[in-house]
């Protein structure tokens, strides 16, 4: 059971085969590294920032990893490459952990209060409505009754992009129209989730570059106005992350904390060679869980985020 | 956390200062700070190894010169080994054949649809040449419409195929029906593809080999990590691509993805995405681009912009008083007043030298200026011109002039000067016949 299965045969066969390299980099030379010695080799730490790094993890949080295990090998003295691969990656998952939901994350949204309110953030082109579309169907999957709101009313033909979702995956999906409040939109589609007895409503919002404060602005009143139908709504702010973008992700987690809340993370195009490794930090600074990820185009490419297949796949 | 190219250079480039000649000792430090700093803003791993040595190389040795201190020399050769990594000259692209055939194609999400629609828009207005646009992403629901609204909007035709899959043949009828209609340009936006996905690459090959467009461009988006290599050199595996598009660089991306990738390919940067308007679209500049990553601010393109607005006579006025560090407040406020029409503030304002870096982590909405106009406004004509004469006295009443403190008032003048520090830094490398470029005319 790997991280890569939803993949062909195919490429995946491609993908190992890319990611050989930095296998025997890595964990080839761990046993070199650690032959008699209490202290972790100064060539094994080079390259664990080297596979680190150059999996989008950033300066900082490599360090801190670095930091962390420097300081665990200096305290259990004796382990082997075995202990040292297992060591790595616990604190890596400690770093992905330490408020993740105790409970199984799935769709069937035992002990929520319904409906369950879902407002889907990001910056452009991340593939938020992508998302949508995909939860949509897991939810739909579980035999959930589901509502799609349309309230990206900015971008070109966004409107009709979740349309088409909403068809495919045949959920109701409540539209104004383009260039219209996106806040009317996110009002009319959890009162509508209310008025049919929706189990959960996804709202989708238009892309939006964090460091435009009245596009950010505009998020708060979005929230503000869906509290006027249910007073804790949305339940989930999840912020969507493009799995190639580089430590910019942290200012895009920083800055749509702060316009909304984000309380949940997911991590898109992870089908391609990138790690995603930024995630680590960000979850790990605003105490925010990775929930779902995106690994293809298709209506059934989206799973619920593990995060000991995910460490794996840094170093696989 | 994330912290900001220029602003870990500058931390990094005090560590040199008052020393007299810059060695393996005194610049071990700073080199490492440079190369975390590249790193932070998503260069390549590998990249910002070659490039530290690179550029410590050069340094070692080097006396410092006069009136320049460690730190300025570090500046300016970390400044030109970037500019010569981002590509030296400006590239324009290749419009030859009748029409010309340029074919767009990225990643999911880099911004294919947009800038096609931009460059459309660009061609027309600015080069006066015909162009239609065709919609060949057949994947990706209502990607057809959104090129057909955008084309609307920028009053261009979008040639489409609604019952087609097959992007190879709506090419060709595109390209066929362009050439028909007498267009000189044909624009062929494509599906995001990821490079693994061989399927998809096979594609966009037989797409560029049945049209044989006369220009291939990449798009990218300039918030992309280390991945950005890998990517880029895939795509350049397979199309051979004559140039790059950054897009998304109204965000607060120091854009590391660039060096990556004309290092890795060593193509040309040819175009910047810097907003969601159908006019925002830039021509690259390198020596800009590594200016801005340093925090010297952009001036050219800030001086460009504010052209738009100027008349010419005020422009040179300006340029003159720039070079000549004659630079007041009431140029300053001059400027405010012409930037707030421009709209999109805080890109503009990084665009001022020194500025960048202060308002790194503010908000800036559009009153942002009100304070600073109303310190400025309580100065008397002499004060304006001369900040110098600012005493204490003349600073208090201003601030109650202006309903503020003296505290605002003494922030305004700390960044006024540092502003006018970096102009005048500059001006004296240009004048010790050093290769930093300055733009403004004698």
């Amino acid at each position: 059971m790997g991280f890569f299965d939803f993949l062909n045969k195919e490429k995946k066969e491609q993908l190992n085969k890319g990611l050989e390299k930095t296998k025997t980099n890595l964990f080839g030379r761990i046993s070199k590294a650690l032959l008699g010695k209490s202290k972790v080799d100064a060539a094994f730490l080079d390259e664990l920032e080297e596979i680190l790094i150059s999996s989008d993890v950033g300066v900082k949080t490599t360090l801190e990893i670095i930091e962390r295990i420097e300081k665990r090998a200096a305290e259990e003295k004796y382990f082997g490459e075995t202990e040292l691969n297992k060591l790595l990656k616990d604190e890596i998952s400690l770093l992905l952990d330490e408020k993740a939901p105790t409970a199984q994350i799935n769709f069937n949204l035992e002990g929520v209060k319904k409906p369950y309110i879902i407002m889907v953030v990001g910056v452009n082109g991340v593939g938020k409505t992508t998302t949508i579309g995909k939860l949509a169907h897991q939810f739909k999957q579980a035999n959930k009754k589901v509502v799609l709101g349309a309230a990206d009313t900015f971008r070109a033909a966004a409107v009709d992009q979740l349309k088409i979702w909403g068809q495919r995956v045949d959920v109701p999906v409540v539209a104004l129209g383009m260039n219209i409040d996106p806040s009317a939109v996110a009002y009319d589609t959890v009162a509508k989730a209310v008025e049919m007895g929706a189990d959960v409503a996804i709202i989708d919002t238009a892309g939006r570059l964090h460091n435009k404060l009245n596009l950010m602005n505009e998020l708060s009143k979005i929230k503000r106005v869906m509290q006027k139908v249910i007073p804790d709504a949305p339940h989930e702010i999840l912020l969507v992350l493009d799995a190639s973008t580089g430590q910019n992700a942290f200012e895009q987690a920083r800055h749509f904390m702060a316009a909304t809340d984000i309380n949940t993370l997911a991590l898109t195009k992870l089908d391609g060679t990138a790690k995603g490794g930024v995630v680590i930090g960000i979850s790990n600074e605003f105490k925010i869980p990775v929930k779902y990820i995106g690994v293809g185009e298709g209506i059934n490419d989206l799973q619920i985020f593990n995060k000991h297949e995910f460490v794996d796949s840094l170093f696989s | 956390m994330f912290e900001s190219l220029s602003t870990k250079l500058d931390r990094a480039f005090k560590l040199l200062k008052g020393q007299g000649r810059i060695t393996e000792i005194n610049v071990a430090e700073t080199i490492k700070e440079i190369r975390k700093a590249l790193l932070d803003a998503d260069v390549n791993y590998k990249i910002a190894k070659d490039f530290t040595d690179k550029v410590k190389e050069e340094a070692l040795g080097q006396n410092v010169l006069t009136s320049i201190s460690p730190g300025q020399l570090l500046t300016k050769i970390v400044n030109d080994q970037l500019t010569v990594l981002l590509g030296g000259e400006t590239a324009d692209i290749n419009l030859d054949g009748n029409p010309s055939v340029i074919l767009i194609a990225g990643l999911q999400g880099s911004g294919k649809t947009t800038f096609s629609a931009k460059l459309a828009n660009m061609l027309k207005n600015k080069r006066n040449r015909t162009v239609m646009l065709a919609a060949c992403d057949v994947y990706r629901p209502a990607a057809i419409d959104q090129l057909k609204v955008l084309g609307e909007q920028i009053q261009v035709p979008v040639y489409t195929d609604y019952d087609s899959k097959d992007p190879v043949a709506i090419a060709l009828a595109a390209v066929a029906k362009a050439k028909e209609q007498g267009f000189k340009t044909i624009i062929i936006d494509t599906a995001g593809r990821l490079a693994i996905d061989e399927q998809m690459m096979d594609e966009i090959f037989r797409v560029k080999q049945a049209i044989k467009p006369s220009e291939v461009l990449f798009v990218v988006d300039s918030m992309t990590g280390q991945d950005a290599v890998n990517t880029a050199k895939a795509f350049n595996d397979i199309l051979n691509f004559d140039g790059v598009v950054l897009t998304k660089l109204d965000g607060d991306t120091r854009g590391g993805a660039a060096l990556s990738i004309k290092s890795m390919v060593n193509k040309p940067i040819k175009f910047v995405g810097t907003g969601e308007k159908m006019e925002a679209l830039d021509v690259f500049h390198p020596d800009r681009m590594a200016q801005r990553i340093l925090g010297m601010g952009d001036i050219v393109s800030l001086v460009e912009k504010a052209q738009s607005v100027y008349d010419e006579e005020e422009t040179a006025r300006m340029n003159k008083k720039i070079a000549a560090n004659k630079f007041d407040f009431e140029d300053f406020l001059n400027q405010i007043q012409q930037i707030k029409k421009m709209g999109n503030l805080k890109d503009l304002m990084a665009m001022i030298p020194g500025v960048g870096k202060a308002i790194k982590d503010l908000d800036i909405s559009d009153d942002a200026f009100k304070e600073i106009e109303a310190i400025i406004r309580s100065m008397t004509p002499k004060e304006r011109s001369n900040p110098d004469i600012l005493n204490g006295q003349r600073r208090s009443r201003i601030a109650k002039g202006s309903g503020t403190q003296v505290q605002k008032v003494n922030d305004l003048l700390k960044q006024f000067e540092e502003m006018r520090k970096m102009m005048k830094t500059m001006n004296k490398m240009q004048g010790a016949g050093r290769a930093m470029k300055m733009p403004f005319g004698k």
